[in-house]
């Protein structure tokens, strides 16, 4: 479980997280939407224990992120930014093994080797693996990013906008794989979204922010409605349910 | 190519063969089987510590460099361009100006503090702006050793050690002896201390997150770094002098071969280096024998030729 | 009262008045540099430092003309003629020479002479090395900044390399190669120099609107109608002179250029090269005769200038390089 408690922070006199107050369980698919701004990398920055909080502090299975050391942090949660700009030259298949740093720091056993693989496998990455990542193209390499997390192995993974760079197909990849973590592996992937659909079909639960606070805490079927998307985004959207899912139409 | 099982072996004979080249090439009349005193005395005493001190600086800065470049996320840089060199050459200074009489090893340490200092400076400015173009780095880190420098020159300009500061900016083998090169062998050492660490610097070169997300204790290892980087330039100014461009030219070469995966290329990088310098160090006592040129010019001329080579293809991508 | 202020605002805002004021403080600078602490008779001590002012004069107008020039042939206010290395690749020219034609041909030329030659192989190897460097390799500015500096260290080693090998026994690195020296002023030149020095300054001041439209940029000049290929071409081979003036009277001289040429551009109140060019002069003179004259005849720190300057050029650049990544 992860319990986030009353977090504030500033950037100089703007406050960029005001109060914010969260339980999220063991399992699910959580997302997080908000317009540009609204301090959603900074929250998920937070909680990873990559940016430290003004106030308040973020629990997870009842250690404090900001007190707890990194090792042991590393094989609870992982945490995938949105600015993943590797300049190393490294090959895919050592790249992605890296994950396993939190567990064999860096001598690879043999179940290191099977975790490297599966990764490898879930994000279609096989014939990749020798290449180098400064010769994938941004949308293989975001994949690259993705299994180096997934091979960590951790009850939760926070993913900040993982579509970014990603085709459709790719994209859609992402998510059902997501969705599988969750629903297979008894994971609780926390995932920030730009593509209000994306959220509504496969998450549990939408977070919505705005101005650094939550606005909406609420499943897709109850958050998906026209008042609140103009709340959030100050657009006319029109929600159809398609396949039993609500789908909102923004585009004309 | 290069993974195949033979590159070793092949490598380590190479290195032997040149370093047997570097015994043999000299001034005094010296032959392997003769087996005189005189020549015994002039192995030991003469060639074989010059040999071993030029392979231990090779790797020791190429290391040193790989090192820093893996610190600082930067292709581009070496202790030379990120102000440790000339911060190293400052403390060396002031030692010899208020405390003359300290031991080799301490002066070494005292170079060695300044130079972690005047890294962690350089990296406390680095942070002060946002850094669009990767060459900003180095050019910075010149800047600022060069400011270090111009103190250190006028510091040795007002108290006559011209001549002694430029004993430690320009590597010279010439004058080393049996007595004078061992303080090279911890650079020995903390080549092996890097690549026990290799896998841990690597993911210091993927950035701060992904460290920290894979578990890695981000400070103590950047410190760590510092702190091996810091010991092996000041090792290497109080024996030999620096050779200039090794340290960046050696990591990137390798690179562009094996990866960044230092695990791997990091023997590769210590290997390139000491051949590298052994190579160049046969080289300038040929070309002008019996005199020599010391190992400082001739790296300068292929070391900057190779850094503006690697320059100019290395932004090319970006930019057109 | 009120009337008097205006009027003294209206005069400093004014690029004339502003002009007039940098010359009073060279003027000062000079008069100080020739008879501050004066030992011997006034006979034997006006000449000798005469001669020597003339020559830091010199050197101070060559560096601050070659830079502004520079930059306005670059389109930006952080390249300098000094920075890419120019100086060392003169000073390799010399050395260059001397090992092509042999040390007795050499000795025997005549120095003007000699001179001249040197000054006219520089201009073909800027010319190579501008086509190279601005034309073939289009790069951000950071990248053709760190090259120059790499340019200068290469030309430096080469230059010491050439060196060991005409005379590996008593070759003399570190007066030639760490800095420039203003009290080794080689003065059969000074002639040859000055009346190159004007040559250049004639013609500058009759391109001094071209000039303007030139550093709009290479688009804008050629349509506003300059003959911008060759307009190029000709500044190159003054910057080529002005260099070599600079360098063969006391040697490379990395970053005063800079320091000179942006500070013009701040206090001459204007964009105009009229008033640039003359303003980084006077600021050039006032810095290295002034300060000559305080660090030989007060402090007597003899021949320091160069450190003492290029380290605050040095400073100077860093802040601006810093600035550059900021913006």
């Amino acid at each position: 479980m992860i319990e986030v408690q009353s977090l504030n922070k500033k950037y100089g006199t703007t406050p960029v997280l005001k109060e914010i107050n969260l339980t999220l369980p063991d399992q699910g698919v959580t997302a997080l939407i908000g317009p540009n701004g609204a301090g959603k990398s900074t929250l998920l920055g937070v909680m990873s224990r990559l940016q430290a909080a003004d106030a308040g502090r973020v629990m997870i299975d009842g250690l404090d992120v900001h007190q707890t050391s990194n090792a042991v942090l590393s094989k609870k949660m992982a945490i995938l930014r949105q600015d993943n700009t590797i300049s190393l030259r490294l090959k895919v298949y050592d790249f992605v093994a890296f994950g396993r740093f939190p567990y064999s720091q860096g001598k690879l056993t043999q179940e290191d080797m099977e975790h490297v693989d599966r990764a490898l496998d879930y994000l279609n990455l096989n014939d990749l693996r020798h290449r180098y990542l400064d010769e994938l193209s941004g949308g293989q390499r975001q994949r690259a990013c993705i299994a180096m997390v997934l091979c960590q192995n951790t009850k939760y993974l926070l993913l900040d906008e993982p579509l970014n760079n990603l085709d459709m197909k790719h994209a859609v990849d992402i998510m059902k794989l997501i969705r599988r973590a969750a629903d297979d592996l008894q994971k609780q992937v926390v995932v920030v979204l730009h593509d209000i659909n994306f959220a509504s079909c496969y998450a549990d639960r939408i977070i919505a922010m705005k101005l650094g606070g939550v606005v909406y805490d609420h499943p897709p079927e109850l958050l998906m409605t026209t008042d609140i998307m103009r709340d959030l985004y100050g657009i006319e959207m029109t929600i159809h349910s398609i396949q039993d899912r609500p789908i909102g139409f923004y585009h004309l | 190519m290069i993974s195949t099982w033979y590159s070793w072996p092949l490598a380590l004979g190479t290195l032997l063969l040149l370093m047997a080249g570097s015994l043999l090439v000299g001034v005094a009349d010296f032959t392997w089987m003769a087996g005189s005193e005189h020549d015994q005395q002039i192995l030991f005493i003469s060639r074989l510590p010059r040999t071993l001190a030029l392979v231990l600086t090779g790797m020791s800065l190429a290391v040193a460099g790989l090192l820093m470049q893996m610190l600082v996320r930067n292709r581009f840089v070496d202790p030379g361009t990120t102000g440790t060199l000339e911060s190293a050459m400052l403390g060396l200074l002031l030692v010899a100006l208020f405390a003359p009489g300290l031991s080799v090893f301490s002066k070494m340490l005292v170079a060695a503090t300044f130079a972690m200092v005047g890294s962690f400076a350089f990296m406390g400015l680095l942070r002060t702006i946002p850094l669009r173009s990767p060459v900003m780095v180095p050019l910075v880190g010149i800047m600022f050793g060069g400011v270090i420098g111009s103190i250190t020159l006028f510091l040795a300009y007002r108290y006559n050690l011209m001549q002694t500061l430029s004993n430690w900016t320009n590597g010279d083998f010439s004058a080393v002896l049996r007595g004078r090169y061992e303080l090279l062998w911890l650079g020995a050492g903390l080549t092996v201390l890097g690549y026990m660490a290799a896998n841990r610097f690597t993911l210091l070169g993927m950035g701060r997150s992904q460290a920290i997300n894979l578990g890695l204790n981000y400070r103590a290892i950047l410190t760590l770094g510092l702190v091996i980087v810091s010991l092996m330039s000041a090792v290497t100014i109080v024996t030999a002098g620096v050779i200039p461009f090794l340290g960046l030219i050696v990591p990137n070469v390798v690179s562009m071969l094996l990866g960044d995966n230092l695990r791997r290329s990091l023997p590769w990088v210590a290997w390139l280096g000491a051949t590298l310098v052994l190579a160049c160090d046969i080289l300038g006592r040929l070309i002008r024998y019996p005199y020599e040129i010391p190992i400082g010019t001739v790296m300068g001329v292929l070391g900057s030729m190779l850094f503006i080579y690697l320059l100019l293809k290395r932004t090319q991508a970006s930019h057109e | 009262m009120n009337s008097v202020r205006a009027v003294v605002a209206r005069s400093l805002s004014n690029p004339v008045y502003r002009l007039m004021m940098a010359g009073v403080f060279a003027a000062l600078a000079i008069v100080a540099f020739l008879t501050l602490n004066v030992r011997a008779s006034w006979a034997f001590t006006l000449p000798f430092r005469g001669e020597k002012v003339i020559a830091i004069m010199l050197v101070g107008v060559a560096i601050a003309f070659s830079t502004v020039l520079f930059q306005t042939l670059t389109h930006n206010r952080i390249l300098t003629p000094g920075i890419m290395g120019f100086d060392s690749l003169y000073a390799l020219l010399q050395s260059f020479m001397l090992l092509l034609l042999g040390r007795i041909a050499f000795v025997q030329l005549n120095p003007q002479l000699k001179w001249l030659i040197e000054v006219m192989v520089m201009a073909g190897a800027l010319c190579g090395l501008y086509y190279w460097l601005f034309l073939r390799q289009k790069r951000d500015l950071p990248v053709l900044i760190l090259v120059g500096i790499v340019l200068g260290l290469l030309f430096r080693s080469l230059n010491s390399l050439i060196g060991r090998m005409m005379d590996p026994v008593e070759f003399d690195v570190l007066q030639d190669l760490m800095f420039a020296n203003f009290n080794r002023i080689d003065g059969s030149l000074l002639a040859v120099a000055g009346f190159l020095m004007l040559l250049v300054s004639a013609w500058l001041w009759r391109q001094r609107y071209v000039l303007d439209v030139l550093q709009l940029g290479d688009a804008i000049a050629v349509n506003l109608g300059l003959n911008q290929r060759a307009l190029t071409l000709k500044l190159i081979v003054a910057i080529a002179f002005l260099v070599s003036i600079s360098t063969a009277l006391v040697g490379p001289v990395t970053f005063f250029g800079i320091l000179v040429a942006n500070i013009a551009y701040a206090v001459s109140g204007s964009y105009q090269h009229r008033f640039v060019i003359p303003m980084a002069s006077f600021l050039a003179i006032i810095a290295l005769v002034g300060g000559q004259a305080i660090l030989e005849y007060v402090l007597k720190f003899g021949s320091s200038l160069s450190i003492v300057v290029e380290f605050i050029g040095g400073v100077f650049f860093l802040g601006l390089v810093m600035r550059q990544g900021r913006r």
